[in-house]
């Protein structure tokens, strides 16, 4: 049984950020640009994604005095990342008390066949996930909270669409099913049958599901909250745009007026350039991010 | 568009949704018997007999009020009608607030600290045993506490009634029409503290 007053407390977190922009910083300057900009938190890490890209090399969790540096300039939650399956990066993080862990793709995987047993932390873990079985077995490692992988640092919107769209359709589907075909399905999903039952009764996650990867625009952020997201991560889309702090205020806007075609438009006004984009079907399968995990 | 529940009218309860768990309470109001209804303009707010303002980042909500001219709307609405606000609500409804100072809507005569107890690590789920007021209007019995990243009510003014205590400091308090918990009632299965709130309205 993972619904345990532990595994509460650690949803409870995240569903406090829903309807919110959660951005990536890498330092205190950039934190308190975000918080200004009304983020509901921020996520700390060594370099953005597409300068980790760009750069190459191994992407390892931020330094320790860049942390504290930016959990001492804001007072919105601070979220930091670790690498996959780096359970010591992930204690030293709960040790400097985040308030969140992401065990995250778009740093250079620790381990290429386990994830953090997440249920042994205090702290709260988001993790990656592409589709609803990787979501069920992260959720099922004692993740609190999943995000829609897309394609981080790419500032393009359709894997985070493709992502979003797949888990709700997966969701949607096991409700109409009978309880030996979920049994089945469970096999199928390579996920625990107690969460595939829980998802079919009540058609969602048991955790919030946030999106990742590709957002850039006001748009964008708007997009992908139609299509069943409840709150947005924006990586480089923020830092790398002309404009951080109006472009970080109008994706917080869009965010909260997604339904709203008339603010959408005021908030894209005026934005300066965004961050360039890439073809993610012109990259390298070993360039792509979102096939790290398993 | 009254929605009719038990053969009378049902309060339509507004949930300001600008961001924070709203879904969780629109869900708790619904349980506890009433019609709620998102409320993200000052339009939305002229629909409603009452306001929820959830918990979430009272930072963030802050930035959306003012950029959508929510300001004076709010407060207006606080005059005449009851508000109840959980976590990231009583900081905005209160009339001073610390670590850091910021801005606020003195409904109630109030200061609170943010972020009282500590990071998300410090956050808690608690038994708590309100006052014989408490349990004399809304039902018997322990209310389960959900404390995430909680405030701490430091002052409470004459005109305040605590209805509620933990570790010696008030996390459920009223003040005429208002009401304003540092927990979250919405993210358990009692309905008791939102029942509590539609009595008001």
């Amino acid at each position: 049984m993972i619904f345990t007053e532990d595994f509460r407390l650690k949803v409870g977190l995240a569903e406090m950020l829903k309807g919110g922009v959660i951005m990536d910083v890498v330092n205190a300057e950039q934190a308190v640009i975000a918080e200004k900009a009304g983020a509901c938190a921020v996520m700390a890490l060594e370099r953005v994604p597409s300068d980790i890209r760009k750069e190459g090399g191994v992407a390892r969790m931020s330094p320790i005095s860049k942390m504290r540096e930016i959990m001492a300039s804001v007072t919105i939650p601070v979220m930091a990342k670790a690498r996959i399956g780096h359970f010591s990066e992930a204690r030293i993080l709960e040790a400097m008390g985040v308030d969140y862990i992401d065990e995250s793709e778009v740093l250079t995987p620790a381990d290429e066949e386990h994830h953090i047993s997440k249920r042994d932390y205090k702290v709260p873990f988001v993790c990656g996930a592409r589709n609803l079985g990787e979501a069920l077995r992260r959720i099922a490692e004692g993740a609190a909270m999943i995000r829609t992988k897309g394609e981080a640092g790419s500032g393009n919107i359709v894997e985070a669409v493709r992502h979003m769209r797949t888990i709700v359709r997966e969701m949607r589907q096991l409700t109409v099913l009978g309880k030996e075909e979920l049994v089945h399905e469970a096999k199928i999903l390579q996920a625990p049958l107690e969460l595939v039952e829980w998802v079919a009764e009540h058609g969602k996650l048991p955790t919030p599901n946030f999106s990742a990867g590709g957002i850039a625009t006001p748009a964008d952020a708007a997009l992908v909250m139609h299509l069943g997201a409840e709150a947005v991560f924006v990586g480089s889309g923020i830092f790398k745009s002309e404009d951080p702090a109006a472009r970080a205020r109008a994706i917080v806007m869009a965010t909260t007026y997604y339904k709203d075609p008339h603010k959408l438009l005021e908030a894209s006004e005026d934005l300066g350039g965004a961050m360039p984009g890439l073809e993610i079907s012109k990259m390298a399968e070993s360039e792509l991010m979102q096939t790290r995990g398993w | 568009m009254a929605a009719i529940a038990n053969g009378r009218k049902s309060k339509r309860v507004g949930i300001l949704a600008l961001q924070g768990d709203f879904d969780a309470h629109a869900k708790a109001i619904t349980r506890a018997g009433g019609t709620a209804v998102e409320v993200r303009t000052a339009e939305g707010l002229k629909s409603v007999d009452g306001l929820v303002i959830p918990g979430g980042e009272s930072t963030t909500m802050l930035k959306l009020l003012n950029i959508m001219n929510l300001v004076e709307p709010l407060a207006e609405f606080a005059r005449t009608k009851p508000v109840f606000g959980t976590c990231a609500g009583v900081i905005l409804l209160a009339n001073k607030v610390l670590s850091p100072s910021q801005q606020c809507f003195e409904v109630l005569d109030l200061t609170v600290e943010r972020n009282a107890y500590g990071r998300q690590i410090d956050s808690r789920v608690a038994n708590i045993s309100p006052g014989p007021d408490f349990q004399n209007r809304a039902g018997v019995g322990d209310v389960e506490a959900v404390f995430i990243r909680a405030p701490i009510i430091r002052r409470v003014g004459p005109g305040v009634k605590v209805l509620a205590e933990y570790a010696g400091d008030p996390v459920l308090v009223e003040q005429g029409m208002h009401l304003a918990a540092t927990f979250h009632p919405e993210l358990t299965d009692d309905t008791r503290v939102h029942k509590l709130f539609l009595s008001k309205i």
